[in-house]
């Protein structure tokens, strides 16, 4: 008796270290997200470097443009600059906290507007090592969570997809808990569990006294050994975006 | 010495201030060049007398645009040349010039301008703003540039609201006497005249409203105004008289997106005094994304159309089903090839077409396209002119 008894608190203490790393993962989660909370609106320009194993590079350029919104999740337009046969083709997504995102392609050859199906989570994104889901915004929702380690200022997450259409098992991710839990790094395992992707943020920089914001992300895809980088410049938080830069007419004009 | 001082802080001051405001009113200016070598070549003799096979081509499109109050004010630029060894394919046109603001929910555009309707692949029934350069493709997605006024109003509950001002009517081009798919009598744009007498003058009006609510877009357009479809007229010596009608046309476009599948419906129905008549195409999208883990989607189309006023449709497609894959491999370059192929469902009738895309370096683009007309059967009243028109087209983009 005096056993199953002993079994029993062993175990129970298991379930509830268990749940508390669940608990604490999605606790850092909530305040990486609080700690971003309130950016409102911004814009910023972005190059993308592509590498091929053999270290050929092609480039791609685009403006984005995000508005917060806190009740939904937030709406965003990317707009191509370079290469010039793709330049004025733009998407507007809608993210959702809970369901799939709604997104519509702009192409500035016959100025048609596409609603286009956001199913294709894990496909690259224009060719690069980042996939849709990769730069789609940040919602606590879309994952759960667990605690894996503290190394000094850094805290390890991993974060499991709730969406079965995930190219991913799991990511683990590094926080910076000292820094508005800003994120240094995320690893992305693939559907065979396998490291697929590594992906760094250097060059942080404090805006608005508030929001860190990297000045280079580097993915590098450690099956294929192609690598993607990307810098980000001229980032304004003053641009008092408002709902209506984000309507199907706000993307054919920005694409126009 | 502390006045120097005084004076100088505030001028720097007052010269940074000058400087911020500059930066807010800050004016983007953009030009870019396209410059397209292309080349169509018909294999099979020509049907009629002077029809030539062998077609190199050259066309310009220069691009300009300046924006300014945070892009909020534009004037918007894209001009068209081309020179073709048929003489009514050497052509030039205003594609857009139009100034345009934006304040909060509403949105003005003023000039020429191209408006696009529509959510199907095969054919674009609802699409009715701009003329059709036919001359430019086959799949008339290219359009000529339409004087307008356009009022946007976009609301958050009840969708979005357009209205246009239509001042003048385009003619249609059509192919000249070298020229490839074409009727036997070469139709000079000219001399098609209006049922209206105030003629390309006559000033017309259309309507829009769309919205989306969670997995649908829906549309329901209005126009009235010169027809952009001229109408083909036997008369009772059996010439052919062709004109432009005034019509009232009602569309309905719409779209509904659930996980990989796209469901699309547009429909239409035209009045005019010499012809009522209704069309549709309803079809779906599906599209395997990401098949090999490499970024390769196979999409799957398929569609029916039809049209009340059988072979006086002016596009043939009366009855007929269409098939096509869209594959994207989502490469560095962009490569991208559209199957298609539309059958008649009342007769042997089949066009078949491939188009591919493909960059190379970062300012070259190569198209390659090719158009089958298959066992046309000869009551076909507007096919069976081109059932010897099948051609390869080969082009080549270098931007600027």
């Amino acid at each position: 008796m005096k056993k199953i008894i002993f079994i029993l608190a062993i175990l129970s203490t298991i379930v509830i270290q268990a749940q508390s790393a669940e608990a604490r993962g999605l606790e850092i989660a909530k305040a990486a997200e609080q700690a971003d909370l309130g950016f409102k609106s911004s814009t910023v320009h972005l190059k993308m470097i592509l590498k091929n194993k053999n270290g050929q590079t092609s480039e791609r350029s685009l403006t984005t443009k995000t508005l917060e919104l806190t009740e939904d999740g937030d709406k965003s337009l990317i707009v191509f600059n370079s290469p010039k046969d793709v330049k004025g083709t733009s998407t507007l997504t809608f993210t959702h906290k809970v369901g799939s995102d709604d997104q519509w392609l702009f192409l500035p050859s016959i100025k048609r507007v596409k609603r286009i199906s956001s199913n294709n989570k894990s496909g690259p994104f224009v060719g690069s090592e980042f996939a849709y889901e990769d730069l789609s915004s940040i919602e606590v929702e879309k994952y759960t969570y667990k605690f894996i380690e503290e190394k000094g200022e850094l805290l390890i997450v991993e974060q499991d997809p709730v969406d079965q259409k995930s190219g991913y098992t799991r990511r683990l991710v590094t926080y910076n808990k000292n820094k508005g839990y800003r994120i240094e790094k995320v690893e992305f395992y693939d559907r065979k569990n396998a490291l697929l992707k590594t992906l760094t943020y250097t060059g942080y920089k404090l805006y608005k006294n508030k929001f860190w914001r990297a000045a280079t992300f580097n993915m590098i895809n450690h099956q294929s050994n192609k690598e993607t980088v990307l810098f980000f410049s001229n980032y304004n938080f003053d641009v008092a975006l408002t709902e209506e830069d984000f309507t199907q007419n706000a993307l054919i004009r920005t694409g126009s | 010495m502390k006045i120097h001082i005084v004076f100088y802080t505030s001028l720097l001051m007052s010269l940074s201030s000058i400087n911020a405001q500059t930066k807010e009113n800050k004016v983007e200016q953009d030009f870019e060049l396209e410059v397209a070598a292309e080349y169509r070549y018909f294999y099979n003799d020509a049907a009629f007398n002077k029809q030539e096979s062998h077609f190199p081509s050259l066309a310009f499109t220069p691009e300009y645009a300046v924006k300014w109050n945070k892009g909020y004010e534009s004037i918007n630029f894209t001009g068209f040349f081309r020179v073709d060894r048929d003489d009514e394919r050497t052509h030039w046109d205003i594609r857009e010039l139009y100034y345009q603001k934006a304040k909060k929910n509403w949105e003005l555009s003023l000039g020429l301008k191209k408006i696009y309707w529509g959510v199907t692949e095969s054919n674009h029934l609802v699409d009715i703003i701009n003329q059709t350069d036919a001359v430019e493709s086959f799949d008339g997605e290219e359009k000529l540039g339409q004087p307008m006024a356009q009022f946007t109003l976009t609301t958050k509950k009840i969708g979005s609201f357009d209205f246009f001002y239509l001042p003048y009517h385009r003619k249609r081009t059509f192919s000249g006497e070298k020229g490839r798919l074409r009727f036997p009598v070469i139709i000079d744009k000219d001399d098609l005249n209006y049922e209206s007498g105030a003629e390309e003058w006559r000033q017309d009006l259309a309507f829009r409203w769309s919205h989306y609510f969670g997995a649908f877009d829906v549309g329901v357009s209005h126009f009235y105004g010169n027809g952009r479809e001229p109408l083909f007229v036997f008369d009772t010596l059996g010439n052919i008289n062709a004109f432009y009608p005034v019509i009232n046309q009602s569309g309905l476009d719409l779209q509904i997106t659930h996980n990989a599948f796209l469901w699309k419906l547009e429909s239409i129905y035209r009045s005019s005094k010499a012809q009522d008549f209704f069309a549709l195409v309803a079809g779906l999208e599906f599209t395997f994304s990401n098949i090999d883990g490499n970024g390769l989607d196979i999409g799957v189309l398929g569609e029916y159309l039809y049209d009340d006023r059988d072979e006086l449709a002016l596009n043939a497609l009366q009855n007929d089903v269409f098939f096509g894959s869209r594959i994207a491999f989502n490469d560095t370059q962009d490569t991208s090839i559209l199957i298609g192929g539309i059958s008649d469902l009342e007769s042997s009738s089949k066009i078949f077409s491939i188009e591919a895309s493909r960059r190379f370096g970062s300012s070259w683009k190569a198209e390659i396209e090719a158009r089958i007309f298959n066992s046309i059967d000869n009551k076909e009243f507007i096919l069976s002119n081109f059932k010897e028109d099948s051609f390869l087209r080969f082009s080549m983009s270098k931007y600027f």
